[in-house]
Protein backbone atom coordinates (compact mmCIF):
# COMPACT_ATOMS: atom_id res chain seq x y z
CA UNK A 1 0.00 0.00 0.00
CA UNK A 2 1.17 3.96 -0.55
CA UNK A 3 2.30 5.92 1.55
CA UNK A 4 -0.69 8.93 1.95
CA UNK A 5 -0.27 12.02 0.13
CA UNK A 6 -0.33 13.85 3.16
CA UNK A 7 0.66 12.82 6.92
CA UNK A 8 0.29 15.37 9.28
CA UNK A 9 0.79 14.82 13.43
CA UNK A 10 0.67 17.40 16.04
CA UNK A 11 1.06 20.12 12.88
CA UNK A 12 2.23 23.74 14.87
CA UNK A 13 2.96 26.70 13.26
CA UNK A 14 3.07 30.36 15.18
CA UNK A 15 3.45 33.94 14.36
CA UNK A 16 5.80 35.98 16.30
CA UNK A 17 4.01 33.86 19.51
CA UNK A 18 0.70 34.12 18.20
CA UNK A 19 -0.37 30.25 17.68
CA UNK A 20 -2.09 29.95 14.16
CA UNK A 21 -1.98 26.26 13.95
CA UNK A 22 -2.08 24.43 17.24
CA UNK A 23 -1.90 20.71 16.63
CA UNK A 24 -3.07 20.07 13.31
CA UNK A 25 -4.03 15.54 12.94
CA UNK A 26 -4.51 15.53 9.12
CA UNK A 27 -3.91 12.34 6.87
CA UNK A 28 -5.08 12.48 3.61
CA UNK A 29 -5.12 9.71 1.17
CA UNK A 30 -4.93 9.08 -2.99
CA UNK A 31 -8.65 9.81 -4.64
CA UNK A 32 -9.76 11.93 -1.87
CA UNK A 33 -10.60 15.62 -1.73
CA UNK A 34 -10.80 16.87 1.34
CA UNK A 35 -12.75 20.00 2.02
CA UNK A 36 -11.73 22.92 4.68
CA UNK A 37 -13.77 25.08 6.00
CA UNK A 38 -12.99 27.69 8.83
CA UNK A 39 -13.61 30.99 9.71
CA UNK A 40 -11.16 34.02 8.92
CA UNK A 41 -8.44 33.43 10.74
CA UNK A 42 -8.71 29.84 11.27
CA UNK A 43 -5.88 28.95 10.04
CA UNK A 44 -6.70 27.62 6.32
CA UNK A 45 -4.20 29.32 4.33
CA UNK A 46 -1.32 28.84 6.81
CA UNK A 47 -2.42 25.53 6.80
CA UNK A 48 -2.06 24.90 3.29
CA UNK A 49 1.47 26.88 2.82
CA UNK A 50 3.03 24.53 5.73
CA UNK A 51 1.72 21.53 3.14
CA UNK A 52 2.94 22.88 -0.16
CA UNK A 53 6.01 23.47 2.40
CA UNK A 54 6.48 27.28 1.76
CA UNK A 55 5.98 27.56 5.17
CA UNK A 56 7.81 25.51 8.22
CA UNK A 57 6.07 23.84 10.55
CA UNK A 58 6.82 25.04 14.34
CA UNK A 59 5.98 21.75 15.60
CA UNK A 60 4.83 18.49 14.96
CA UNK A 61 5.30 16.48 11.80
CA UNK A 62 4.39 16.41 8.00
CA UNK A 63 5.26 13.51 5.57
CA UNK A 64 4.22 13.72 2.07
CA UNK A 65 4.20 10.61 0.09
CA UNK A 66 5.82 9.07 2.58
CA UNK A 67 8.66 11.45 2.54
CA UNK A 68 9.62 14.04 5.82
CA UNK A 69 7.72 17.40 4.09
CA UNK A 70 10.90 19.31 6.75
CA UNK A 71 13.40 18.22 3.89
CA UNK A 72 11.23 19.56 1.53
CA UNK A 73 12.11 17.09 -1.25
CA UNK A 74 11.89 18.05 -4.65
CA UNK A 75 10.68 14.62 -5.48
CA UNK A 76 7.36 15.45 -2.86
CA UNK A 77 6.98 18.92 -4.35
CA UNK A 78 7.15 17.73 -8.12
CA UNK A 79 4.13 15.48 -6.96
CA UNK A 80 2.41 19.03 -5.70
CA UNK A 81 0.26 21.83 -7.02
CA UNK A 82 -0.69 24.67 -4.56
CA UNK A 83 -2.90 27.53 -5.71
CA UNK A 84 -3.13 30.51 -3.21
CA UNK A 85 -4.46 33.47 -2.75
CA UNK A 86 -2.62 34.93 -5.39
CA UNK A 87 -1.77 34.13 -9.03
CA UNK A 88 2.20 33.38 -8.78
CA UNK A 89 1.82 34.63 -11.91
CA UNK A 90 3.86 37.77 -13.03
CA UNK A 91 1.90 40.53 -14.12
CA UNK A 92 4.60 41.59 -16.85
CA UNK A 93 4.57 38.17 -18.56
CA UNK A 94 1.92 36.81 -20.32
CA UNK A 95 -0.32 33.84 -19.96
CA UNK A 96 1.62 31.74 -21.66
CA UNK A 97 4.71 32.78 -21.06
CA UNK A 98 4.07 32.46 -17.07
CA UNK A 99 3.03 28.65 -18.14
CA UNK A 100 6.40 28.36 -20.11
CA UNK A 101 8.54 29.11 -17.39
CA UNK A 102 7.00 26.98 -14.43
CA UNK A 103 6.58 24.79 -17.40
CA UNK A 104 10.63 24.78 -17.42
CA UNK A 105 10.86 24.73 -13.73
CA UNK A 106 8.95 21.54 -13.21
CA UNK A 107 10.37 20.40 -16.60
CA UNK A 108 7.62 19.44 -17.92
CA UNK A 109 7.42 17.12 -20.98
CA UNK A 110 5.52 17.95 -24.26
CA UNK A 111 5.34 21.32 -22.41
CA UNK A 112 4.30 23.18 -25.67
CA UNK A 113 0.89 20.49 -25.88
CA UNK A 114 0.49 21.06 -22.20
CA UNK A 115 0.46 24.40 -22.08
CA UNK A 116 -2.43 24.33 -25.49
CA UNK A 117 -4.30 21.91 -23.58
CA UNK A 118 -4.39 23.71 -20.25
CA UNK A 119 -5.00 27.26 -22.01
CA UNK A 120 -8.09 25.59 -23.70
CA UNK A 121 -9.52 24.11 -20.90
CA UNK A 122 -9.06 27.53 -18.73
CA UNK A 123 -10.75 29.50 -21.19
CA UNK A 124 -7.67 31.37 -21.64
CA UNK A 125 -6.38 30.72 -25.05
CA UNK A 126 -7.69 34.34 -27.06
CA UNK A 127 -5.88 35.79 -23.87
CA UNK A 128 -2.94 33.42 -23.87
CA UNK A 129 -0.68 36.37 -25.64
CA UNK A 130 -1.70 39.52 -23.32
CA UNK A 131 0.17 40.71 -20.12
CA UNK A 132 -1.12 39.15 -17.11
CA UNK A 133 -1.20 42.47 -15.36
CA UNK A 134 -4.48 43.41 -17.80
CA UNK A 135 -6.62 39.93 -17.03
CA UNK A 136 -9.51 40.21 -14.42
CA UNK A 137 -9.38 38.75 -11.24
CA UNK A 138 -11.10 35.52 -12.50
CA UNK A 139 -8.85 34.96 -15.43
CA UNK A 140 -5.95 35.50 -13.29
CA UNK A 141 -7.73 32.83 -11.00
CA UNK A 142 -8.11 30.37 -13.92
CA UNK A 143 -4.21 30.98 -14.87
CA UNK A 144 -3.13 29.79 -11.55
CA UNK A 145 -4.84 26.76 -11.76
CA UNK A 146 -3.41 25.91 -15.13
CA UNK A 147 -0.14 26.76 -13.43
CA UNK A 148 -0.98 24.51 -10.54
CA UNK A 149 -2.13 21.21 -13.11
CA UNK A 150 0.34 21.98 -15.67
CA UNK A 151 3.07 19.02 -14.61
CA UNK A 152 -0.23 16.71 -13.54
CA UNK A 153 0.27 17.20 -9.35
CA UNK A 154 -1.21 13.68 -7.58
CA UNK A 155 -1.77 16.48 -4.64
CA UNK A 156 -3.48 19.61 -5.63
CA UNK A 157 -3.77 22.39 -2.48
CA UNK A 158 -6.23 24.81 -3.71
CA UNK A 159 -6.72 28.02 -1.30
CA UNK A 160 -10.24 29.43 -1.96
CA UNK A 161 -10.00 28.62 -5.70
CA UNK A 162 -13.38 29.34 -6.37
CA UNK A 163 -12.90 33.00 -5.56
CA UNK A 164 -13.42 35.25 -8.47
CA UNK A 165 -14.96 32.70 -10.89
CA UNK A 166 -17.89 33.08 -12.72
CA UNK A 167 -20.63 30.35 -12.86
CA UNK A 168 -19.53 28.33 -16.01
CA UNK A 169 -16.02 28.57 -14.87
CA UNK A 170 -16.73 27.21 -10.98
CA UNK A 171 -18.29 24.35 -12.93
CA UNK A 172 -15.94 23.76 -15.34
CA UNK A 173 -13.42 23.28 -11.99
CA UNK A 174 -16.08 21.02 -10.09
CA UNK A 175 -16.00 18.67 -12.65
CA UNK A 176 -12.23 18.71 -13.01
CA UNK A 177 -12.00 18.55 -9.58
CA UNK A 178 -14.40 15.48 -9.66
CA UNK A 179 -12.24 13.93 -12.32
CA UNK A 180 -8.75 14.36 -10.64
CA UNK A 181 -10.29 12.77 -7.91
CA UNK A 182 -11.67 9.69 -9.45
CA UNK A 183 -8.33 9.49 -11.61
CA UNK A 184 -6.81 9.06 -7.92
CA UNK A 185 -5.55 12.53 -7.23
CA UNK A 186 -5.59 13.80 -3.61
CA UNK A 187 -7.17 17.29 -3.13
CA UNK A 188 -7.09 19.80 -0.22
CA UNK A 189 -9.46 23.32 -1.29
CA UNK A 190 -10.32 25.35 1.41
CA UNK A 191 -13.59 27.55 0.79
CA UNK A 192 -16.23 29.64 2.35
CA UNK A 193 -18.52 28.33 -0.13
CA UNK A 194 -20.44 25.41 1.38
CA UNK A 195 -22.70 25.06 -1.32
CA UNK A 196 -20.01 24.76 -3.92
CA UNK A 197 -17.61 21.93 -2.37
CA UNK A 198 -20.44 19.50 -1.15
CA UNK A 199 -21.00 18.21 -4.08
CA UNK A 200 -17.60 17.07 -4.69
CA UNK A 201 -15.78 16.69 -1.13
CA UNK A 202 -14.95 13.03 0.08
CA UNK A 203 -14.31 14.34 3.25
CA UNK A 204 -14.80 17.66 4.83
CA UNK A 205 -13.07 19.41 7.93
CA UNK A 206 -13.76 22.30 10.02
CA UNK A 207 -10.63 23.93 11.07
CA UNK A 208 -11.42 26.09 14.04
CA UNK A 209 -8.51 27.89 16.09
CA UNK A 210 -5.70 26.39 14.71
CA UNK A 211 -7.37 22.41 14.70
CA UNK A 212 -9.39 20.05 13.18
CA UNK A 213 -12.58 21.01 15.24
CA UNK A 214 -15.01 18.83 13.06
CA UNK A 215 -14.65 16.11 10.35
CA UNK A 216 -17.04 14.00 8.42
CA UNK A 217 -16.76 11.28 5.98
CA UNK A 218 -18.51 11.36 2.67
CA UNK A 219 -20.13 13.51 0.64
CA UNK A 220 -21.97 15.78 2.68
CA UNK A 221 -25.46 17.98 2.63
CA UNK A 222 -24.61 21.62 2.20
CA UNK A 223 -27.36 22.15 4.80
CA UNK A 224 -26.11 19.79 7.10
CA UNK A 225 -22.83 21.36 6.48
CA UNK A 226 -23.83 24.52 7.36
CA UNK A 227 -25.60 23.82 10.38
CA UNK A 228 -22.19 21.74 11.64
CA UNK A 229 -19.91 24.64 10.66
CA UNK A 230 -22.26 27.36 12.51
CA UNK A 231 -21.92 25.21 15.82
CA UNK A 232 -18.10 24.33 15.90
CA UNK A 233 -17.58 27.89 15.22
CA UNK A 234 -20.10 29.38 17.66
CA UNK A 235 -19.19 26.46 19.82
CA UNK A 236 -22.43 24.76 20.47
CA UNK A 237 -21.26 21.47 18.56
CA UNK B 1 19.88 22.41 -11.80
CA UNK B 2 21.30 24.20 -14.82
CA UNK B 3 18.25 24.37 -16.82
CA UNK B 4 16.25 26.36 -13.91
CA UNK B 5 19.18 28.92 -13.50
CA UNK B 6 18.71 29.54 -17.26
CA UNK B 7 14.64 29.70 -17.06
CA UNK B 8 14.94 32.14 -14.22
CA UNK B 9 17.34 34.63 -16.28
CA UNK B 10 15.45 34.47 -19.38
CA UNK B 11 12.17 35.23 -17.31
CA UNK B 12 13.99 38.07 -15.49
CA UNK B 13 15.85 39.69 -18.73
CA UNK B 14 12.18 39.13 -20.56
CA UNK B 15 10.81 41.19 -17.99
CA UNK B 16 13.06 43.55 -17.73
CA UNK B 17 13.41 43.72 -21.43
CA UNK B 18 9.48 44.89 -21.23
CA UNK B 19 9.48 47.36 -18.18
CA UNK B 20 12.86 48.34 -18.21
CA UNK B 21 12.30 49.46 -14.91
CA UNK B 22 16.07 47.71 -13.29
CA UNK B 23 18.28 49.12 -16.14
CA UNK B 24 16.43 52.75 -16.65
CA UNK B 25 17.24 53.06 -12.88
CA UNK B 26 20.62 51.89 -13.45
CA UNK B 27 22.13 53.30 -16.37
CA UNK B 28 20.46 56.80 -15.44
CA UNK B 29 22.12 57.14 -12.18
CA UNK B 30 25.26 55.49 -13.70
CA UNK B 31 25.92 58.35 -16.09
CA UNK B 32 24.67 60.76 -13.39
CA UNK B 33 27.06 59.45 -10.90
CA UNK B 34 30.50 59.62 -12.90
CA UNK B 35 29.36 63.08 -14.28
CA UNK B 36 29.19 64.36 -11.01
CA UNK B 37 32.24 62.68 -9.56
CA UNK B 38 34.41 64.08 -12.66
CA UNK B 39 32.60 67.65 -12.33
CA UNK B 40 33.37 67.80 -8.72
CA UNK B 41 36.52 66.37 -8.30
CA UNK B 42 37.61 68.33 -11.51
CA UNK B 43 40.83 66.69 -12.12
CA UNK B 44 44.23 67.94 -14.24
CA UNK B 45 44.30 66.21 -17.59
CA UNK B 46 47.89 64.15 -16.33
CA UNK B 47 45.74 63.41 -12.57
CA UNK B 48 42.29 62.08 -14.09
CA UNK B 49 43.40 58.79 -14.85
CA UNK B 50 44.77 58.00 -11.26
CA UNK B 51 41.02 58.79 -10.30
CA UNK B 52 39.01 56.42 -12.54
CA UNK B 53 39.28 53.08 -10.72
CA UNK B 54 37.71 54.87 -7.58
CA UNK B 55 35.23 56.44 -9.73
CA UNK B 56 34.18 53.55 -11.88
CA UNK B 57 33.59 51.15 -8.53
CA UNK B 58 31.94 54.21 -6.39
CA UNK B 59 29.46 54.08 -9.62
CA UNK B 60 28.69 50.61 -9.80
CA UNK B 61 28.16 49.95 -5.94
CA UNK B 62 25.62 52.83 -5.67
CA UNK B 63 24.09 51.93 -8.86
CA UNK B 64 24.19 48.25 -8.12
CA UNK B 65 22.33 48.62 -4.52
CA UNK B 66 19.27 50.38 -6.86
CA UNK B 67 18.91 48.09 -9.13
CA UNK B 68 19.48 44.52 -7.31
CA UNK B 69 16.62 45.48 -5.22
CA UNK B 70 13.93 45.15 -7.76
CA UNK B 71 15.17 41.83 -8.68
CA UNK B 72 12.88 40.43 -5.53
CA UNK B 73 10.39 42.75 -6.00
CA UNK B 74 9.12 41.73 -8.92
CA UNK B 75 9.22 37.74 -7.38
CA UNK B 76 6.78 39.20 -4.15
CA UNK B 77 3.93 40.51 -6.99
CA UNK B 78 1.38 38.05 -7.07
CA UNK B 79 3.46 35.88 -4.52
CA UNK B 80 5.62 34.48 -7.24
CA UNK B 81 8.05 33.88 -4.88
CA UNK B 82 5.89 31.32 -3.47
CA UNK B 83 4.68 29.36 -6.81
CA UNK B 84 8.91 29.14 -7.54
CA UNK B 85 9.70 28.17 -3.95
CA UNK B 86 6.69 25.67 -4.15
CA UNK B 87 8.05 24.19 -7.39
CA UNK B 88 10.90 21.25 -7.44
CA UNK B 89 14.25 23.68 -7.75
CA UNK B 90 16.59 23.99 -5.17
CA UNK B 91 16.73 27.70 -3.90
CA UNK B 92 20.29 27.83 -4.80
CA UNK B 93 18.86 27.73 -8.23
CA UNK B 94 16.80 30.91 -8.00
CA UNK B 95 20.00 32.40 -6.49
CA UNK B 96 22.14 31.22 -9.15
CA UNK B 97 19.24 32.48 -11.63
CA UNK B 98 18.64 35.87 -9.95
CA UNK B 99 22.68 36.45 -9.72
CA UNK B 100 22.93 35.66 -13.24
CA UNK B 101 20.54 38.47 -14.08
CA UNK B 102 21.94 40.93 -11.97
CA UNK B 103 25.64 40.32 -13.70
CA UNK B 104 23.71 40.84 -16.92
CA UNK B 105 22.54 44.00 -15.78
CA UNK B 106 25.43 45.63 -14.49
CA UNK B 107 27.14 44.48 -17.29
CA UNK B 108 25.02 46.43 -19.62
CA UNK B 109 25.33 49.66 -17.09
CA UNK B 110 28.99 48.91 -16.96
CA UNK B 111 29.02 49.20 -20.85
CA UNK B 112 27.90 52.74 -20.77
CA UNK B 113 29.36 54.10 -17.60
CA UNK B 114 33.06 53.00 -18.64
CA UNK B 115 33.65 54.26 -21.93
CA UNK B 116 31.99 57.80 -20.32
CA UNK B 117 34.77 57.22 -17.62
CA UNK B 118 37.20 56.85 -19.84
CA UNK B 119 36.40 60.32 -22.14
CA UNK B 120 35.32 62.39 -18.77
CA UNK B 121 38.73 61.08 -16.76
CA UNK B 122 41.15 60.76 -19.94
CA UNK B 123 41.62 57.30 -19.04
CA UNK B 124 43.00 54.60 -21.91
CA UNK B 125 40.83 51.89 -22.09
CA UNK B 126 41.56 50.18 -25.51
CA UNK B 127 44.79 48.72 -24.96
CA UNK B 128 43.92 47.13 -21.63
CA UNK B 129 40.40 45.84 -22.55
CA UNK B 130 40.33 42.25 -22.17
CA UNK B 131 42.46 42.51 -19.05
CA UNK B 132 39.42 45.29 -17.35
CA UNK B 133 36.87 43.27 -18.77
CA UNK B 134 38.22 40.53 -16.76
CA UNK B 135 38.32 42.71 -13.45
CA UNK B 136 35.09 44.24 -14.18
CA UNK B 137 33.44 40.48 -14.54
CA UNK B 138 35.13 39.14 -11.14
CA UNK B 139 34.25 42.40 -9.20
CA UNK B 140 30.71 42.17 -10.79
CA UNK B 141 30.54 38.95 -9.67
CA UNK B 142 31.49 39.17 -5.94
CA UNK B 143 29.49 42.36 -5.59
CA UNK B 144 26.12 40.54 -7.09
CA UNK B 145 26.69 37.55 -4.92
CA UNK B 146 26.59 39.24 -1.90
CA UNK B 147 24.07 42.02 -3.10
CA UNK B 148 21.46 39.07 -4.38
CA UNK B 149 21.96 37.32 -1.16
CA UNK B 150 21.05 40.64 0.89
CA UNK B 151 18.30 41.74 -1.61
CA UNK B 152 16.33 38.31 -0.71
CA UNK B 153 17.20 38.95 2.90
CA UNK B 154 15.91 42.83 3.02
CA UNK B 155 12.70 42.16 0.90
CA UNK B 156 10.39 41.13 3.11
CA UNK B 157 11.14 44.67 5.43
CA UNK B 158 9.20 48.00 5.46
CA UNK B 159 12.35 49.83 5.38
CA UNK B 160 14.40 47.86 2.31
CA UNK B 161 15.71 50.36 0.81
CA UNK B 162 17.31 51.64 3.84
CA UNK B 163 18.28 48.16 5.21
CA UNK B 164 19.89 46.96 1.81
CA UNK B 165 22.93 49.28 2.21
CA UNK B 166 23.54 49.55 5.52
CA UNK B 167 23.54 45.50 5.69
CA UNK B 168 25.55 44.97 2.18
CA UNK B 169 28.44 48.37 2.16
CA UNK B 170 30.50 47.00 5.58
CA UNK B 171 30.61 43.44 4.02
CA UNK B 172 31.89 44.94 0.43
CA UNK B 173 34.34 46.54 1.49
CA UNK B 174 36.81 43.66 0.36
CA UNK B 175 35.26 43.37 -3.25
CA UNK B 176 35.60 47.31 -3.74
CA UNK B 177 39.14 47.42 -2.41
CA UNK B 178 39.88 44.53 -4.75
CA UNK B 179 38.32 45.84 -7.24
CA UNK B 180 39.67 49.53 -7.49
CA UNK B 181 43.24 47.96 -6.57
CA UNK B 182 42.82 45.54 -9.70
CA UNK B 183 41.10 48.13 -12.56
CA UNK B 184 44.42 50.99 -11.07
CA UNK B 185 46.88 47.58 -11.86
CA UNK B 186 45.11 47.56 -15.28
CA UNK B 187 45.15 50.73 -16.29
CA UNK B 188 49.06 50.44 -15.18
CA UNK B 189 50.53 47.93 -16.88
CA UNK B 190 47.58 45.41 -18.06
CA UNK B 191 47.33 41.60 -16.80
CA UNK B 192 50.87 41.41 -15.71
CA UNK B 193 50.58 43.91 -13.14
CA UNK B 194 47.23 43.26 -11.53
CA UNK B 195 47.96 39.17 -10.97
CA UNK B 196 48.00 40.13 -7.18
CA UNK B 197 44.37 41.93 -7.19
CA UNK B 198 42.87 39.67 -8.93
CA UNK B 199 43.28 36.76 -7.01
CA UNK B 200 42.21 38.58 -4.43
CA UNK B 201 38.92 39.11 -6.14
CA UNK B 202 38.88 35.85 -7.21
CA UNK B 203 39.23 34.38 -3.18
CA UNK B 204 36.11 36.37 -2.32
CA UNK B 205 34.24 35.46 -5.52
CA UNK B 206 34.28 32.22 -4.19
CA UNK B 207 33.49 32.96 -0.68
CA UNK B 208 30.57 35.03 -1.07
CA UNK B 209 28.89 32.66 -4.25
CA UNK B 210 29.41 29.53 -1.99
CA UNK B 211 27.98 31.49 0.70
CA UNK B 212 25.26 32.64 -0.96
CA UNK B 213 24.48 29.06 -2.57
CA UNK B 214 24.35 27.34 1.19
CA UNK B 215 22.49 30.76 2.63
CA UNK B 216 19.99 31.65 0.45
CA UNK B 217 17.28 29.07 1.51
CA UNK B 218 17.54 29.83 4.99
CA UNK B 219 17.08 33.63 3.85
CA UNK B 220 14.36 33.01 1.67
CA UNK B 221 11.81 31.18 3.42
CA UNK B 222 9.47 31.59 5.80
Amino acid sequence: MSAPAILAQGLKRDFGGVAVLAGVDLTVEAGELLVLLGPNGAGKTTLLRVLATLLRPSGGTLRLFGEDASQRPPAARRRLGHVGHESACYPDLTGRENLEFYAALYDVPDAADRIAELLRWTGLEPAARRPVRVYSRGMAQRLALARALLHGPELLLLDEPFSGLDPAAVLRLQTLLAELRRAGHAIVLSTHDVERVAAVATRVAILHRGRIAWTRQGVADAVVLAASYEAVVTGRA
Amino acid sequence: MWRGVLAILRKDLRIEWRTKESLAGFVVLGVLLVVIFSVALDPAPADAPRLAPSVLWAAFVFTGLLGIQRGFVLERENDCLGGVLASPIDPATLYLGKLATNIVLLAVMQALVVPLVGVLLHAQLGTVLPALLLVLFLGNLGFASLATLFAAMTVRARAREVMLPVLLLPLLVPVLIGGVKATEAVLRGGFGAAAGALGVLVAFDAIFVVAGVLLFEQVIRD
